[in-house]
């Protein structure tokens, strides 16, 4: 701990200063005002046209009473020890502590896929800080505005680190526009920066914020732990506790609006609804990445399933709300019983789709799969060790696979068609809705229910597959198509034998040539 | 799957902590404070659930950390948490479930 107590935090500190809720009051609500030549519609026009109604601006809550002063110190503080890691990782040669650098993947991952989403979370708690109506929710959205552009940019740096010695970190801002896999989280989110601000802030505020952001975050940063990856981790711990802040923000918000006025309560619940299962969705490229992608495990994803959500929300979190007459979230079953099967179903599809990836794949090993069998008893064994088990057939043969064709794409959450029936992890399900006189595809009844709710939203989907089909990908081969994704030798396919495997060993070879040279390109 | 028959004092609330030097101290604040507790440790972070409510009071920090800590300052220690915040002042912090 450094922050020292200065000189004019002395004895008459308590004092000179005022209590923490009359400094609030003072320094955030206090600064508000009745606009008296301009309607208050005109000035907040937003805040109507989702049907939520609210009386009492003033009646919202804001436990961390936090000012601008407290704020801006202790974010400042929570850089400064940041970037103290940074650089004594980068000087210390850290990136060779890894345990493998395979465990990168990870990295590639999050960067492709959740860096650029925090920088849209700063645009759109902008906008609500500037349309929210009350004081208290509009200074609680703008120092998540602010929040989240640190972490885009303290993410950015923390990764940036291993951009210089490993592939697939280089070009992740084009590649979130346009790779297929990334366009589930991307889509995720163009989804609730497309919507008003209240589903805004139940969709991301609540349902990602406090139902599921400890099953993205709480993981990765123990994977770092558990890996070498002391920057991450620091990175990590340090949005994390912004995170808490988040949390608070969403669940007052769903307290506010339920508070405020009874109609609100079924508009709030199909929100809740719709965004837990869209949320839970884009959770599935976790799931694969704390059972396959890390050298070393931290817990399974059905371990951190069973404690983030099932624990702390359905028995801690649902109990509370079912005060207000709301309910579990619809479809909630169906995500319970895919737990000992969604991490299997999703790395068996990035296994086989890594030659148009910037991530790279192989297939567990021994211990690997000893681990898969004892952690999922009932599941791996019997529908996904003989897959492996095959792909090993294959490659002693010469022949490891990648698929050549393009998969059809769920029309909502844009995973391909990889999940199965309820309760028969060998059908693939595929639900299919008429829209207009055309087909629309969803991969479970969770996003068909999404689709059919509001089917003129999400006919407009950007399906990676259906434009490159229609030639707006770069051109009609796979090399075409890898080059409009900007993807570079190495950064694709089978990990072993990959640019990043091979640097590696020859970095922690016993001769010292190469060491804490750059990677050979 | 879920347990209708707890009532907010008998759920489990909780909060996760980053394993530091400074945290140390909080921790063991939250452990004085709170017989009923339970702490678990997991890779750079301690987990601590309470039945119904869990409190962090400046006064106990402070004696073990031997130094002024105001409770803006448990921003820096907490990463996740679950329950409610239910009250945040200059001498406590309580989480617990509300209904």
């Amino acid at each position: 701990m450094t922050i020292a107590p200065d000189a004019s935090r002395s004895a008459s500190k308590k004092t000179r200063k005022l209590p923490m809720k009359q400094r609030y009051q003072a320094l955030t609500r206090d600064l508000d005002w009745e606009p008296s030549y301009v309607d208050p519609k005109d000035m907040f026009p937003y805040t109507e046209f989702e049907g939520i109604k609210i009386h009492d601006w003033s009646k919202w809550e804001d436990p961390f009473r936090l000012t601008v002063d407290a704020y801006a110190k202790y974010q400042a503080e929570k850089d400064k020890r940041l970037y103290a890691v940074l650089d004594g990782f980068a000087q210390g040669q850290g990136h060779l502590s890894l345990t493998d650098a395979s465990y990168l993947n990870t990295m590639k991952l999050f960067l492709q896929g959740v860096t650029p989403l925090e920088y849209q979370a700063h645009r759109n708690f902008a906008y609500l800080a500037r349309h929210l109506a009350g004081p208290g929710p509009r200074f609680a959205a703008l120092c998540q505005s602010i929040d989240e552009i640190r972490h885009a940019q303290t993410e950015i740096h923390t990764l940036s680190n291993y951009n210089k010695y490993y592939s697939g970190l280089h070009n992740y801002l084009q590649q979130h526009d346009r790779v297929w896999y990334l366009s589930v989280p991307k889509s995720f989110f163009d989804d609730a920066l497309s919507a008003g601000p209240f589903e805004f802030l139940i969709a991301i505020g609540f349902s990602f914020e406090y139902l599921l952001t400890n099953l993205l975050f709480v993981p990765f940063m123990s994977g770092a732990s558990f890996n070498g990856d002391l920057p991450t981790m620091t990175f990590g711990f340090s949005a994390q506790s912004d995170e808490s802040r988040h949390m608070t923000l969403g669940l007052e918000a769903i307290k506010f609006l339920l508070e405020q006025d009874e109609d609100n309560v079924p508009i709030v619940q199909e929100w809740i609804d719709k965004w837990f299962w869209r949320g839970y969705r884009v959770t599935g490229l976790v799931a694969q990445m704390l059972d396959y992608m890390l050298p070393r495990k931290v817990m399974s994803w059905k371990e951190a399933f069973e404690l983030y959500f099932e624990q702390q929300m359905m028995q801690g979190l649902f109990q509370d709300l079912a005060f207000y007459g709301i309910t579990p979230p619809r479809h909630v079953e169906q995500a319970l019983s895919e737990k000992e099967i969604l991490s299997h179903q999703v790395y068996w599809v990035l296994y086989q789709f890594s030659h148009a990836a910037a991530f790279t794949t192989s297939v567990p090993d021994d211990e690997h799969m000893a681990w898969l069998s004892a952690t999922y008893p009932d599941t791996f064994d019997k529908y996904f060790r003989p897959l492996w088990e095959k792909e090993r057939r294959n490659i002693a043969a010469g022949g490891r696979h990648f698929v050549r064709g393009l998969p059809q794409l769920c029309q909502v959450c844009q995973i391909p068609m990889t999940f199965t029936e309820p309760g028969d992890p060998t059908t693939i399900a595929q639900r299919v809705s008429v829209y207009e006189g055309e087909k629309f595809n969803t991969c479970s009844d969770g996003c068909q229910w999404i689709f059919e709710r509001e089917p003129e939203k999400y006919v407009q989907a950007w399906l990676p597959v259906h434009q490159i089909y229609q030639g707006n990908c770069g051109g009609p081969t796979l090399p075409d198509v890898l080059a409009w994704y900007g993807l570079q030798d190495g950064d694709s396919g089978e990990h072993k034998g990959s640019r990043d495997d091979l640097n590696w060993q020859r970095w922690h070879a016993q001769t010292p040539t190469g060491l804490g040279a750059e990677g050979e390109q | 799957m879920s347990d209708t028959t707890l009532s907010a004092a008998q759920r489990l609330v909780g909060v996760d902590i980053q394993e530091s030097e400074t945290n140390r101290a909080v921790v063991e604040a939250i452990e004085a404070d709170n017989p009923d507790c339970s702490v678990q440790h997991m890779p750079g972070l301690v987990r601590i659930t309470c039945p119904g409510r869990l409190v962090v009071n400046r006064e106990t920090v402070e004696e073990r950390l031997g130094r002024e800590w105001e409770t803006h300052e448990f921003q820096m220690a907490i990463v996740t948490y679950f329950g409610h915040i239910k009250e945040w002042d200059d001498d406590e912090i309580v989480i617990a479930w509300n209904h």
